[in-house]
C-alpha cells in the first residue's frame, strides 16, 4: 500500500505541474493533463481509503498520515463537485497543489495506530468525520478562490493587466464561486458539529466540553456564519468576501492542526 | 520565363494626400484592369485600392516592361506625372511579391495589425478581376492560396483576438468584471460616436435596458429611441445609478458629473453589487476617486487606451507567429509555380505514361514463355507507344515558348494526368 500512496502523491505533483504550466503558457492540453492526473490520482487515493477502511474496520482518521490522506482526497473530490458547475480551470491546479501537500506530508507523519474504543464505528462518527474533512475542503477551495479574486481584482482596479488577468475569469465567476464553497462548507460544518455533539453524548454523556477543539470549531462556525449573513443582508461580496474567505480558512487550519498540536483535548491523540 | 510581379504604394510609403488620387473606385477599378490587360506585356492582373493602399498585381514574362506599363497607366488614368509618386512605388517580383500579397491580406501588413476589413477588400477586388476575366491560372491559384493563409493566419493565432478599439475595449473590460452581460442595465450619459458604438456593442451582448439622461432631454430621447431604451432626466442620474450596472458617460461639460460622495452613498442601497463606470470625456465626467471605492471600478479614455496598447504589444507578438506561417505558405506556392514549367510536365507526363503501359506489359506476358527477342519486340513497342502518345502534347506544351496562355495547357496536363499526386 506504500506503492499506492507513492503513486498518488506523485501524480498530484504531475497535476501540479501540468496546472502551473497550463498557467503560463495556457495551452489546452496542458489543462487536461492536469485534469486527468488528478483525477487519477483523486481514484488512487480513494482506493487506498477504500483499503484502510476495509481492514480495519474503522474511518481511517486514527492518525496524522491517515488524516492527511483522508484531507487531500478531499480536496481532490471537492474540486470535482464544484468544476461541475462553476468553472474555474487554474482553480484544479490550486486542488491539486493543496492534495499533493498532504498526502506528501503523509509521508513524513507518524503511522501509528492508537488504541481505541470500539466507539469509531459509530454512524454519527462517520457522518461527523466525513461532513467535516469534506466541509473544510470547500473552505479551503473558498480561500483559493478568494486568492484569485484578488489577485484579478487588483489588475483591474490598477489598470495595470500584466499576467493574471488574461489568465484568470471574470470576477462574477470567482465571486460566485466562492460564495457556493463556501456556502456548502457552512453547511457541512453545521452538519458535522451537530453529528459530533450527537457523538459526544453518545460515548461521553455530555453534548458539550469545552474541548479546544469544540470552542474553535464553535468560533469557525460562528466565523462563516457572521460571513454567509454579512453577504446575504449587507452586500459582504467582492474583495471583502474574498478576504474574509482567507481569514477563514486560516482559522480552519488552526481549529483542524493547530489544536490538534498546541492545545490539549481529547482530538489531540489522533495527530501524534 | 513567367513571373510575378506586384507594384505599389501604401500608408508607409504615400502620405494620404497622394493615395487618395490614386485611389481607385470599383468601376475605375475594372476599367483599369481591362487596360492594362490588352497591353502586350501583361497577361494577368489584379488591382485593390484601399484607403491604406493601391497595388496592382501581375504575371508577365518582361518584367521591366510590365512595371512600366502600369506605372505609365497609373499616370495616365490618374492624371497625376510618375514623378509625383515615383517615389512612393514599391515593387516585388516573385517570392517577395507572393510575400507580400500574403502579408497584406493576413492584415500584417496593415496600420492595425489584425484589423479584418483587408481580407475581405481583397477578396472584392479578387472577384472583380474575375468578372473582367483579367486574372488567369497563376493569380487564381495565388489568390486562393492568399485567402487561405490568411484564414490559417487568423484561426492559428491570436492575431484578432483582442480589442483595438475604444469601444471594444470597454466592452472587453466589462466582461472580466460581470462575466456575460446579458440581462445588465446600461446608463448613458450625453452622447458621441465612440459612447454609442460602445451601447452599440453592449446591445449585441443582450443587456437588459438602456437608459439615456442628456441635459437636452429632446436628444436622449431621439438617443433611447435608436437603442429601444428610455430617456430620463440629468437629474435622476443619481437614482438610476442605484439600479445599472454599466455606466458610460460622455458629455461635453467641464465639470464632474459623478461624484465619490454620490456613488459612496448609493453602494449600500446597491448590496454593494459591483458598478462600471466607462468615462470617454474630456474634461472627465466621472471622479477618478471613485475607483478607489469597493467594487467599483472607472476607466477613463487614458485608461481604455492603455489596455489597447497591451492589446496591440499582444498581437504584434501574435504577428511574429503569422510570419512564419507566411514563410511556409511561400514555399509550398513556389513548388507549384516551379511545377508550371513545361519540360518538367513533359518529362513527369512521359514517366507516368512509361510506367502504366510497362504494368500493362508486364502483367500480360508474364504467363508467356517468350523468348528473349519476343521482349525485345515488346519493349520496341512500348516507346513506339510512348512516342507517338506524347507526340502532339509535347508539340503543343512546348509551343510558344512558356508564354502565359501555356500555363493554362501545363495546368490541364497536371490535373488530367495527376502529376501532382
Amino acid at each position: 500500500m506504500d506503492n499506492l500512496i507513492t503513486v498518488t502523491s506523485l501524480l498530484y505533483v504531475l497535476s501540479s505541474v501540468g496546472y502551473i504550466l497550463f498557467l503560463f503558457f495556457q495551452k489546452e492540453y496542458l489543462h487536461k493533463l492536469g485534469q486527468v492526473f488528478l483525477a487519477t490520482g483523486f481514484l488512487c487515493n480513494s482506493i487506498l481509503i477504500g483499503y484502510y477502511y476495509a481492514k480495519t474496520g474503522q474511518i481511517p482518521v486514527r492518525n496524522l498520515h491517515e488524516t492527511l490522506l483522508v484531507a487531500g482526497w478531499a480536496v481532490a473530490g471537492v474540486f470535482f463537485a464544484f468544476q461541475y458547475k462553476f468553472k474555474v480551470k487554474i482553480l484544479g491546479g490550486y486542488a491539486a497543489l493543496l492534495a499533493a501537500v498532504c498526502v506528501v506530508a503523509s509521508f513524513l507523519a507518524p503511522g501509528k495506530i492508537v488504541e481505541t474504543q470500539t466507539i469509531f464505528n459509530s454512524v454519527w462518527l462517520i457522518a461527523h468525520v466525513v461532513s467535516i474533512f469534506v466541509g473544510h475542503a470547500a473552505f479551503a477551495l473558498a480561500c483559493g478562490v478568494g486568492l484569485l479574486y484578488i489577485a484579478q481584482e487588483n489588475a483591474i482596479k490598477r489598470k495595470k493587466h500584466g499576467f493574471f488577468y488574461k489568465r484568470l475569469p471574470s470576477l462574477d465567476l470567482l465571486d460566485s464561486t466562492g460564495y457556493a464553497c463556501i456556502a456548502t462548507g457552512f453547511t457541512l460544518l453545521t452538519i458535522g458539529l451537530i453529528t459530533g455533539f450527537i457523538y459526544a453524548k453518545s460515548v461521553w454523556g455530555r453534548f458539550w466540553g469545552w474541548d479546544p477543539k469544540e470552542v474553535w470549531s464553535g468560533i469557525t462556525w460562528l466565523l462563516y456564519a457572521a460571513i454567509l449573513h454579512g453577504r446575504l443582508t449587507v452586500g459582504w461580496r467582492g474583495k471583502k468576501a474574498a478576504t474574509m474567505a482567507i481569514i477563514g480558512f486560516a482559522v480552519v487550519l488552526f481549529t483542524f492542526f493547530g489544536v490538534n498540536f498546541l492545545l490539549k483535548g481529547h482530538h489531540g491523540i489522533f495527530t501524534r | 520565363m513567367v513571373e510575378i510581379i506586384l507594384l505599389g504604394l501604401n500608408h508607409k510609403t504615400a502620405p494620404v494626400e497622394i493615395r487618395e488620387r490614386l485611389a481607385f473606385s470599383k468601376e475605375e477599378a475594372a476599367t483599369m484592369l481591362d487596360a492594362i490587360k490588352e497591353s502586350a506585356y501583361v497577361n494577368e492582373v489584379v488591382l485593390f485600392s484601399t484607403c491604406n493602399r493601391v497595388e496592382i498585381l501581375m504575371t508577365a514574362d518582361d518584367k521591366a516592361a510590365a512595371v512600366e506599363t502600369a506605372k505609365r497607366y497609373l499616370s495616365e488614368f490618374k492624371n497625376m506625372p510618375l514623378s509625383q509618386f515615383q517615389d512612393s512605388i514599391y515593387v516585388h517580383e516573385g517570392d517577395e511579391a507572393v510575400r507580400h500579397i500574403f502579408r497584406v491580406a493576413s492584415s500584417l501588413d496593415s496600420m492595425m495589425v489584425g484589423e479584418p476589413q483587408i481580407l475581405g477588400q481583397i477578396k472584392e477586388a479578387y472577384f472583380n478581376a474575375t468578372k473582367r476575366k483579367t486574372s488567369g491560372v497563376i493569380l487564381n491559384r495565388l489568390l486562393h492560396k492568399t485567402f487561405f493563409t490568411a484564414k490559417r493566419i487568423r484561426t492559428e493565432t491570436r492575431i484578432g483576438d483582442h480589442a483595438v478599439s475604444i469601444s471594444y475595449a470597454a466592452i472587453e473590460l466589462a466582461r472580466k468584471i460581470f462575466g456575460p452581460l446579458e440581462g445588465k442595465k446600461v446608463l448613458l450619459i450625453g452622447a458621441g460616436e465612440m459612447a454609442e458604438l460602445a451601447v452599440e456593442h453592449l446591445l449585441k451582448n443582450r443587456v437588459k435596458e438602456i437608459f439615456v439622461a442628456n441635459r437636452t432631454f429632446i436628444n436622449g430621447v431621439e438617443l433611447a429611441r435608436r437603442f429601444g431604451g428610455s430617456a430620463i432626466r440629468f437629474e435622476e442620474i443619481p437614482g438610476y445609478i442605484l439600479q445599472v450596472d454599466i455606466i458610460i458617460s460622455s458629455t461635453g461639460s467641464p465639470d464632474i458629473i459623478v461624484t465619490k460622495d454620490q456613488v459612496k452613498h448609493i453602494m449600500p442601497g446597491r448590496r454593494n453589487r459591483p458598478l462600471f463606470f466607462i468615462d470617454i470625456a474630456v474634461p472627465r465626467d466621472i471622479d477618478p476617486a471613485i475607483n478607489k471605492l469597493n467594487n467599483a471600478y472607472v476607466y477613463d479614455i487614458d485608461d481604455l487606451n492603455g489596455v489597447i496598447d497591451e492589446n496591440l504589444e499582444d498581437r504584434n507578438k501574435e504577428a511574429v507567429k503569422g510570419e512564419r506561417i507566411i514563410d511556409e505558405a511561400v514555399i509550398s506556392f513556389r513548388q507549384w509555380f516551379d511545377s508550371l514549367d513545361v519540360v518538367p510536365t513533359i518529362i513527369e507526363l512521359r514517366k507516368k505514361i512509361d510506367s502504366i503501359v510497362t504494368a500493362e506489359i508486364q502483367k500480360t506476358i508474364q504467363s508467356m514463355n517468350l523468348t528473349e527477342s519476343d521482349r525485345e519486340a515488346f519493349d520496341r513497342m512500348k516507346n513506339a507507344l510512348i512516342n507517338k502518345i506524347m507526340h502532339h502534347p509535347t508539340l503543343l506544351l512546348k509551343r510558344d515558348g512558356c508564354h502565359g496562355r501555356n500555363s493554362v495547357y501545363i495546368d490541364i496536363t497536371r490535373k488530367l494526368f495527376n502529376l501532382d499526386d
